[in-house]
């Protein structure tokens, strides 16, 4: 076990993984020099130009690169910034790396992890604070995976380099100086959710930095009597179907909430599949539908704060209002 | 090799690849007719459904350049691109299955004549998506650099994909990571219904890359000798230095865009000029004069027709996928979650 950030405990996964199969190779921009948030540092050093590939800007290419690297045998970690510059790999992504092996008859795998940040940064406005999960999600062909702590930034990106998938990997810009104990040896499963908080009166399912959010809101909500069971999907796709299902059936409500904008969010899709199977009921919270704005005032209104889940919370047991 | 010391036994190799292309597409678009239904047409006839982008009139692009590939060596191809495949080396049975659709085709029926691929012959599969392929051409050569070894990629696309952004992307990285790939501009002067000059600013394909700073040659694209001299010496410089080349050849569409397109919006005088550049017949004429009898060229052109004849019996006579292949070849992880 050693105390570790966010960013440190991924540094040092990709660094176990790159000195154990010499297909794995990381390429994007500025990944010589460790990466704009250090997630790459001294990996050059340790593996060399030609397996830590410094890229020019250009997403298209950074992407279409490492489809060409998987079909040819490599296990490519590609660095692309933020999801909002993602956007413009869109087609090596949706059209090429989710499509190659289908398409192919199976002939080609397109083993890679794209490695895209997504969320809320103090002050970055609307181009560099976005969360597109479930757009990814929508996407047959590919994996989701969205960690929300050391551990799991540790594990997960081990098992997703792992998987032989493409894989949108997606950290949080907020939780990269996130510190907790790690333990290196832990491995873990892709699609495997993880229980939080147990809980009896509501089941209450997020991802990523939300997850904190989450387990703040939990713990308000206890002094209240209202008693939270906090699932960290972890997974976006797969989802873990049979955690949320089997919460869900003993504490008889669900509330999902993320940081996505709510309408055709991931959670949406939660919510409509446990409502289908269990006939209980339901109840999304996310973001308004408005473009993330610079200033504070403006951003906070994008934010999905504790408050606001206490408040869904409440709303979703039927207990009222405080003050009310 | 110097179209003079062009021996006849090469010649009548490169019109070899030339017949058996010519052959297949003309197959493949008489398979093919009243396959798109957004031309009016029913469906219910046709043996080939969907856009089929016929290569007929650019032979010697493939068949010249291929001609200069190892089996070792990679190939990333376009929507126009059963001639690529052909002359890499690939079984004209299964590209003809594929195109009907079958279970028996390269792709298991999954992928029609837009994608068909063969790894075996490092054929990395053609792209329904214009300029698609160069950056994953771009990747491959990564991979085969990390290998060692003087492979390459050759990597097509069209007189259209200069105008898309991984042109300039993937020619950049290229020439700043000094990679093995052959970069091949089948320039057939047509972009779906547009005349690609009147979209293209500048000098073209040949001077932006090398304002880029790859070195490559212009060629007549139905000229297979000279094509396949071009390609023998960028390859050559590619498999010395490690370091990417250009081959700008330019051929013509004789076919619509797609098999179902009249290409109405073209005059007659255009194709009938280029119908008098035919590659075919040039390298005929060629091969006539290097002592080889039109005999042996008839024996050739039989000879693709049958060997055609036999892959579309086999294809019309091939099991369709099982309804259950949908669902697989998809992904790994939570491969059984696709009814979610």
């Amino acid at each position: 076990m050693a105390r570790l950030s966010y960013v440190q405990a991924a540094c040092n996964a990709l660094h176990a993984v790159m000195q154990q199969d010499a297909r794995v190779v990381t390429l994007g921009e500025d990944v010589g020099r460790g990466g704009v948030f250090g997630q790459y540092r001294g990996l050059q050093q340790a593996f060399g130009a030609e397996r830590v590939i410094d890229t020019p800007i250009s997403e298209a290419t950074i992407m279409g690169a490492a489809v060409g690297m998987a079909l040819a045998g490599l296990r490519p970690v590609v660095e692309l910034r933020v999801v909002d510059f993602a956007l413009c790999a869109m087609d090596e992504v949706v059209n090429q790396a989710a499509k190659a092996r289908y398409m192919f008859g199976g002939q080609g795998r397109v083993p890679l992890v794209a490695r895209m940040p997504i969320g809320l940064w103090r002050g970055s406005a609307a181009q560099h604070s976005q969360s597109l999960e479930a757009w990814y999600a929508h996407v047959p062909g590919l994996v989701v995976v969205a960690p929300a702590t050391p551990q799991d930034n540790h594990g997960l990106l081990g098992a997703a380099i792992a998987s032989g998938d493409p894989v949108i990997y997606m950290e949080h810009k907020e939780l990269w100086g996130l510190e907790d104990e790690v333990d290196p040896t832990r491995i873990e499963r892709l699609g495997v959710a993880a229980l939080r908080r147990p809980g009896s009166d509501l089941t209450l399912v997020t991802w990523s930095r939300t997850l904190h959010d989450a387990l703040a809101a939990a713990e308000t909500a206890q002094d209240e009597g209202l008693s939270i069971e906090v699932i960290d999907l972890r997974t976006i796709w797969p989802w873990d179907r049979e955690a949320v299902f089997a919460s869900v059936q003993k504490t008889g409500r669900l509330l999902v909430a993320h940081e996505a904008v709510q309408a055709g969010g991931f959670g949406a899709e939660i919510a409509a599949a446990t409502a289908e199977a269990l006939g209980v009921p339901v109840r999304r919270l996310g973001a308004p539908r408005i473009p993330v704005g610079y200033a504070p005032p403006l951003e906070d209104a994008a934010r999905v704060t504790p408050q606001a889940i206490v408040a869904a919370a409440r709303e979703l047991v039927g207990a009222p209002a405080r003050g009310a | 090799m110097s179209a003079i010391e062009m021996s006849l036994e090469h010649a009548l190799a490169l019109y070899r690849t030339m017949a058996r292309i010519r052959a297949f597409e003309n197959a493949a678009e008489e398979a093919s007719k009243g396959g798109v239904a957004a031309f009016g047409a029913s469906l219910a006839q046709a043996k080939v459904r969907g856009p089929l982008h016929l290569s007929t009139g650019q032979e010697a692009v493939a068949a010249g350049v291929c001609a200069q590939l190892r089996t070792d060596d990679l190939l990333t191809s376009t929507h126009r691109g059963h001639g690529h495949t052909i002359a890499k080396g690939a079984s004209i049975e299964r590209m003809m299955c594929e195109l009907f659709g079958r279970a028996t085709g390269y792709n298991g029926g999954k992928g029609g004549s837009m994608h068909i691929a063969d790894f075996s012959i490092g054929m990395l599969g053609a792209n329904g998506v214009v300029a698609a392929g160069i950056p994953i051409a771009v990747g491959a050569a990564h991979a085969l650099r990390l290998r060692g070894g003087d492979a390459l990629v050759a990597c097509f696309f069209g007189d259209g994909a200069i105008n898309r952004g991984p042109f300039l992307e993937g020619l950049n990285w290229a020439g700043i990571h000094r990679l093995p790939v052959l970069f091949v501009c089948e320039d057939n002067r047509w972009s779906a219904t547009t005349e690609t000059g009147a979209m293209t600013a500048g000098e073209g394909a040949l001077a932006r890359a090398q304002a880029i700073g790859v070195p490559g040659v212009a060629v007549n694209g139905n000229d297979v000798f000279a094509v396949d001299a071009a390609a023998a010496a960028l390859s050559a410089q590619i498999r010395a230095d490690g370091a990417p080349r250009f081959l700008h050849a330019v051929t013509y569409r004789i076919k619509g865009h797609v098999s179902v397109d009249a290409a109405a919006y073209r005059s007659h005088d255009e194709v009938a000029r280029a119908l008098e550049q035919d590659p075919l017949e040039l390298a005929a004429i060629r091969i006539a004069a290097l002592g080889g009898e039109r005999a042996a060229l008839a024996a050739i052109d039989a000879q693709a027709q049958a060997e055609i004849a036999a892959a579309v019996a086999a294809a019309d006579a091939a099991p369709w996928p099982a309804q259950s292949a949908a669902y697989t070849d998809i992904q790994d992880t939570g491969a059984e979650r696709w009814r979610d």
